[in-house]
């Protein structure tokens, strides 16, 4: 604050010889202090969102590790490996898509863990059938939907909503091919997420 | 069914003990004492409505004992906020020397970037009484695993 008091001031003593860069230099360090700080709580507010989407590409991290794993495993039939590509497609440009608004926002895209790192956190080792498989995926689909939905309200920037009500979407539309698949009772009760 | 009958057994004895009618003495027995400001008993939340609300809200993030997206929850009443052990937590939450009190986890559900700005989770539960109940369910998951 008082820095940049003080370099008006320097400014305003060099006026006569301003060139017309140096007047939009003038009037940049002369804008109100009120604009000033809405600018600092903008910026303050982008980097939470930053965050925020950042726990959100450590759950797509999660999912694609996760298909990675089941398709490791050789307990996905042929039939069914075309499909488990394709949503862990979509997985691939969830994480994508959040990295671009991540780094957009000013914030740093957080990494993967290992494969083995998520073996361990998802409890790989206890993985014996499709059916397990088909389990644990309806499992973080559905974990994944409702943690979206809850990323609504908190994110400040309203054009990142549409973004995570799609994620959400995507995620309760694979959530629905494990229910067939499991032949799990369909919810009565709306809403089925959030 | 049997614990509800024993926690509102508690509260009528609570209630009564806050309306001045009786008093633990030193050896358990209760004496009658004088009327005194009333303190009004925090309600209790309910447990099992909790687990339900933890699976549908918390465990895309989160689960009981293993570090996921989120850190793990058993022992998290009573526990140092970012404390646990293999999780990477983001800086403003593990500089922010929280106790998870039943206080200030009613604060962080409410909002968790209100109560420390530059975390990385949002959920916030604006229910009081779906706060209450989901920290139930973790104060008593608080045994380390057998
Ligand atoms: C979108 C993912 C996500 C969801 C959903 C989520 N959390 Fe979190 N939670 C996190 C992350 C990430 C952290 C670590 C935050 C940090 O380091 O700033 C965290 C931290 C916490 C902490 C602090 C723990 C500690 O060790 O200090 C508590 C308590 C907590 N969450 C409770 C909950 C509860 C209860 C729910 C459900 C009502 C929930 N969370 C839902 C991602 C989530």
């Amino acid at each position: 604050m008082t820095e940049s008091n003080t370099n008006r001031r320097n400014i305003l003593t060099g006026a006569a010889t301003l060139s017309a860069g140096g007047l939009l230099a003038l009037a940049a360090s002369a804008t109100p202090a009120a604009a000033r700080s809405t600018r600092k709580s903008s910026a303050k507010a982008a980097g939470q969102d930053a965050e925020l989407l950042n726990a959100a590409i450590a759950l797509e991290h999660q999912g694609i590790g996760a298909y990675d794993i089941a398709l490791g495993s050789g307990l996905v039939p042929a039939s069914a490996t075309d499909l488990v590509k394709t949503i862990q497609g979509h997985h691939k440009q969830h994480r994508d898509d959040l990295a671009a608004a991540v780094t957009r926002l000013g914030g740093k895209p957080v990494e993967s863990k290992t494969i083995a790192d998520y073996a361990k956190e998802l409890n790989a080792a206890s993985i014996t059938s499709l059916t397990d498989i088909q389990r644990l995926a309806l499992r973080l689909e559905t974990g994944a939907a409702n943690a979206y939905l809850g990323l609504i309200a908190p994110l400040s920037d309203s054009g990142l909503h549409l973004l995570v009500a799609q994620m959400a979407a995507d995620e309760a539309s694979h959530a629905a091919i494990f229910i067939l698949d499991l032949k799990e009772a369909y919810p009565a009760k709306a809403p089925l997420y959030g | 069914m049997e614990s509800n009958i024993f926690r509102s057994s508690i509260g009528i004895v609570c209630a009564m003990m806050a309306s001045g009618v009786l008093a633990p003495d030193a050896i358990g027995q209760t004496i009658p004492v004088k009327k005194g400001p009333v303190a009004q008993a925090q309600p209790v939340g309910d447990a099992i409505a909790g687990a339900k609300l933890y699976e549908r809200k918390c465990t895309g993030c989160h689960s009981l004992d293993a570090n996921s997206v989120g850190p793990s929850h058993r022992g998290v009443v009573g526990r140092r906020a970012g404390s646990v052990a293999g999780y990477s937590y983001s800086k403003p939450l593990g500089k922010s020397k929280l106790i998870w009190t039943e206080a200030n986890l009613d604060l962080w559900l409410k909002s968790p970037p209100k109560l420390v700005p530059g975390t990385r989770m949002g959920l916030q539960l604006p229910d009081a009484t779906e706060r209450r109940n989901v920290i139930a369910f973790l104060s008593k998951n608080t045994a380390p695993k057998p």
